[in-house]
């Protein structure tokens, strides 16, 4: 366990120690998780080795490093740099490609201990299809699209998750080729409507969501040289502090598409407190990342065993009944609800 | 528990000093201490340019040193850099070697792995430890610290060459081997093993660190678990986060990351990794054999 498994002001953690069980199982298009964590993409997430070390520590479920239909380059490091209070990424999105991902999902599947979601990237909305194309045969219980990588813009451009016609389009030609798998859009907290968005994907197919990708995206400068410590110069927001964003886009979210289509809710979770506060917005599933380097690999056990001690404390038998309640609970009182979207 | 000392952005150091060890190989002194332990490494940052993880040849509280070879890419430009000129250095990261007061251990180093293995040897004679210490290099001009080495107390220098140009003629795990046998068969016998170096009697090896490239520490591995010694490994792996965030690191197939539950390695669980000495992976997670 890493020295730094608390950080000031956040609630202990409660290692090895088991509470009376309640119900932590989600069941989500059919696809059953053991409990609402899944590690997150672009978090330990290369080998088979390692998503099975984090189903191991407790993770649900594991979502896959982005894929691309070819090998592509990130970029150079310093990638990744953090302080007590953010992290900062630009890893750029690096992958070997198909053969690679066939080679390490192949092996996770060979007693898959957990569901395996898997996440794919493009640069066009044809190789979004074309990269669905070459995952699908390896049976991923969920597809998720990254179209939200603020990390890429020199490369790419402005994510199609900015744009509700670039989302849609990529939604649907997905959707062309995924038969029965269901396909999770992952969205950019970095847009002026995230619900505009949601819907646009919704109208086009989208059978579930994932908010938020990373935010930003930010900089950090060193003083003395006075560069930019990124070698991108730029990279997406995590950690803590982004949590509070992470809340308000899956209520949007959520209230936009009036719950029906699941959310996988990930942003600055590191206790299983936060995990309850993201479901109270709207999520099914909680993605873990930037926790992992703080709290260490077993942070997936140990959110879980805060969430069954705050639902055993609060009477909550059931974990999801949890999802979208902080909605029914504006309503029970009255009071109005979160943005609506008017989609004309 | 409190944070450790750690830091996960870049500082800023301005070289205070160059020695230029070898030809390519040259050590930079920093003003100033990250806190780290032998067997630890930092991140190195050279500012538009790149970011590589280094072992950390010694920080005595006061000043920090990185000893390296300049081969390709960001190393070549680090090797360009002058005295006052800006690095960044990141962490410190990862395990570090493990002894107890009064051990008698081997260190075995290659290449620059002589750096780390000074920083140990220098710390556990403080600890009132005794030290076998074979360093080893393709030929004599390629030997690393080998005055600092003798000039710390408790301490007997073994030096191997693969051309024979000084020392042992081959690799510096055949010394090693040969320590092991002469320790096995002179236990209560005080054999000799060491020509000229200051102890006359071998005490029994209590463990064997090993720093240096990754087919030498498979054979330290081979060879200290044939002779039943515990050891201690530092493997190398392409790392970006430092700090077991990214993944880029974890070994197959126990999943475990270097950068966190490594560098240094126990051998009991070095065995147990199965691309240990067979294959890496660069920053794409493609895999390539040593």
């Amino acid at each position: 366990m890493l020295a730094c498994d608390t950080r000031p002001g956040m609630a202990a953690p409660f290692d090895g120690v088991h509470f009376p069980s309640m119900n932590l199982t989600q069941t989500i298009l059919g696809v059953e998780f053991s409990n609402p964590t899944v590690l997150a993409s672009g978090i330990m997430g290369i080998t088979a080795s390692s998503w099975k070390l984090c189903a191991k520590n407790g993770a649900g479920g594991i979502t896959t490093k982005s894929l691309w239909l070819k090998e592509h380059k990130g970029h150079a490091n310093p990638t990744i740099i953090s302080t007590d209070h953010w992290t900062l990424n630009a890893v750029g999105v690096p992958d070997a490609g198909p053969e690679k991902a066939k080679e390490e999902i192949g092996s996770f599947m060979k007693g898959k201990p957990v569901p395996l979601i898997a996440n794919i990237i493009a640069e066009s909305v044809e190789n979004f299809a074309k990269t669905a194309e070459a995952i699908l045969p390896l049976k991923p219980d969920f597809l998720e699209v990254n179209i939200s990588c603020p990390n890429v813009e020199d490369e790419f451009g402005r994510p199609f998750a900015c744009s509700a016609p670039d989302a849609a389009a990529v939604t649907k030609a997905v959707k062309a080729v995924s038969g029965k798998t269901p396909v999770f859009i992952k969205l950019s907290p970095n847009v002026d409507n995230i619900g505009v968005i949601a819907i646009a994907c919704a109208k086009a197919g989208a059978d579930g969501f994932t908010a938020i990708n990373t935010v930003g995206p930010g900089m950090a400068i060193d003083l003395k040289s006075r560069m930019p410590i990124l070698a991108n110069k730029v990279g997406g927001l995590s950690g803590p502090g982004i949590k509070p964003i992470a809340v308000k886009c899956i209520a949007d979210v959520y209230a936009a598409t009036e719950g029906k289509l699941p959310i996988i809710g990930t942003g600055g979770v590191y206790t299983g407190e936060d995990a309850i506060e993201l479901m109270l917005a709207g999520a099914s599933l909680i993605g873990i990342g930037t926790a992992v380097g703080d709290r260490n690999v077993d942070v997936f056990k140990k959110i879980c065993e805060e969430m069954q001690l705050w639902c055993t404390n609060e009477g909550v038998e059931n974990v999801s009944d949890l999802v979208g309640a902080m909605h029914q609970e504006l309503k029970k009182r009255g009071l109005k609800g979160v943005r609506k979207v008017s989609v004309s | 528990m409190p944070i450790p000392l750690q830091s996960r952005l870049p500082k800023t150091f301005r070289i205070k000093a160059i020695k230029q060890e070898t030809e390519m190989v040259r050590t930079f002194t920093f003003d100033g201490s990250l806190g780290a332990k032998p067997g630890q490494f930092v991140m190195v940052w050279l500012p538009g340019v790149d970011e590589v993880p280094m072992s950390v040849a010694e920080d005595d509280g006061a000043v920090t040193k990185i000893t390296f070879f300049a081969v390709g890419g960001m190393t070549e430009e680090l090797a360009k850099s002058k005295v006052g000129d800006l690095v960044g250095l990141r962490g410190p990261f990862g395990t570090f070697y493990e002894w107890k007061p009064g051990e008698h251990i081997v260190l075995v180093a290659g290449g620059y792995g002589a750096a780390p293995m000074y920083f140990v040897a220098k710390e556990s004679v403080e600890h009132g430890c005794t030290m076998e210490v074979i360093v080893g290099a393709r030929g004599k001009e390629h030997l690393l610290y080998l005055e600092e080495l003798e000039s710390l107390p408790h301490v007997s220098l073994h030096v191997a060459t693969n051309d024979g140009s000084v020392g042992h003629k081959g690799f510096n795990t055949e010394v090693l081997e040969k320590l092991l046998e002469a320790c096995n068969s002179s236990v209560g016998k005080g054999g000799k093993v060491s020509k000229g170096g200051k102890k006359n009697e071998i005490d029994p090896i209590t463990s064997v660190f090993a720093c240096g490239p990754e087919m030498m520490l498979k054979r330290v591995s081979e060879i200290t678990a044939q002779y039943k010694v515990p050891s201690q490994l530092s493997l190398e792996r392409y790392m970006k986060c430092g700090y077991g965030l990214c993944g880029n690191c974890v070994v197959d197939p126990l999943g475990i990351r270097l950068c966190t539950e490594g560098p240094v390695v126990k051998n009991d669980q070095c065995v147990k990794i199965e691309e240990f000495g067979k294959y890496h992976r660069d920053a794409l997670g493609k895999k390539h054999e040593f």
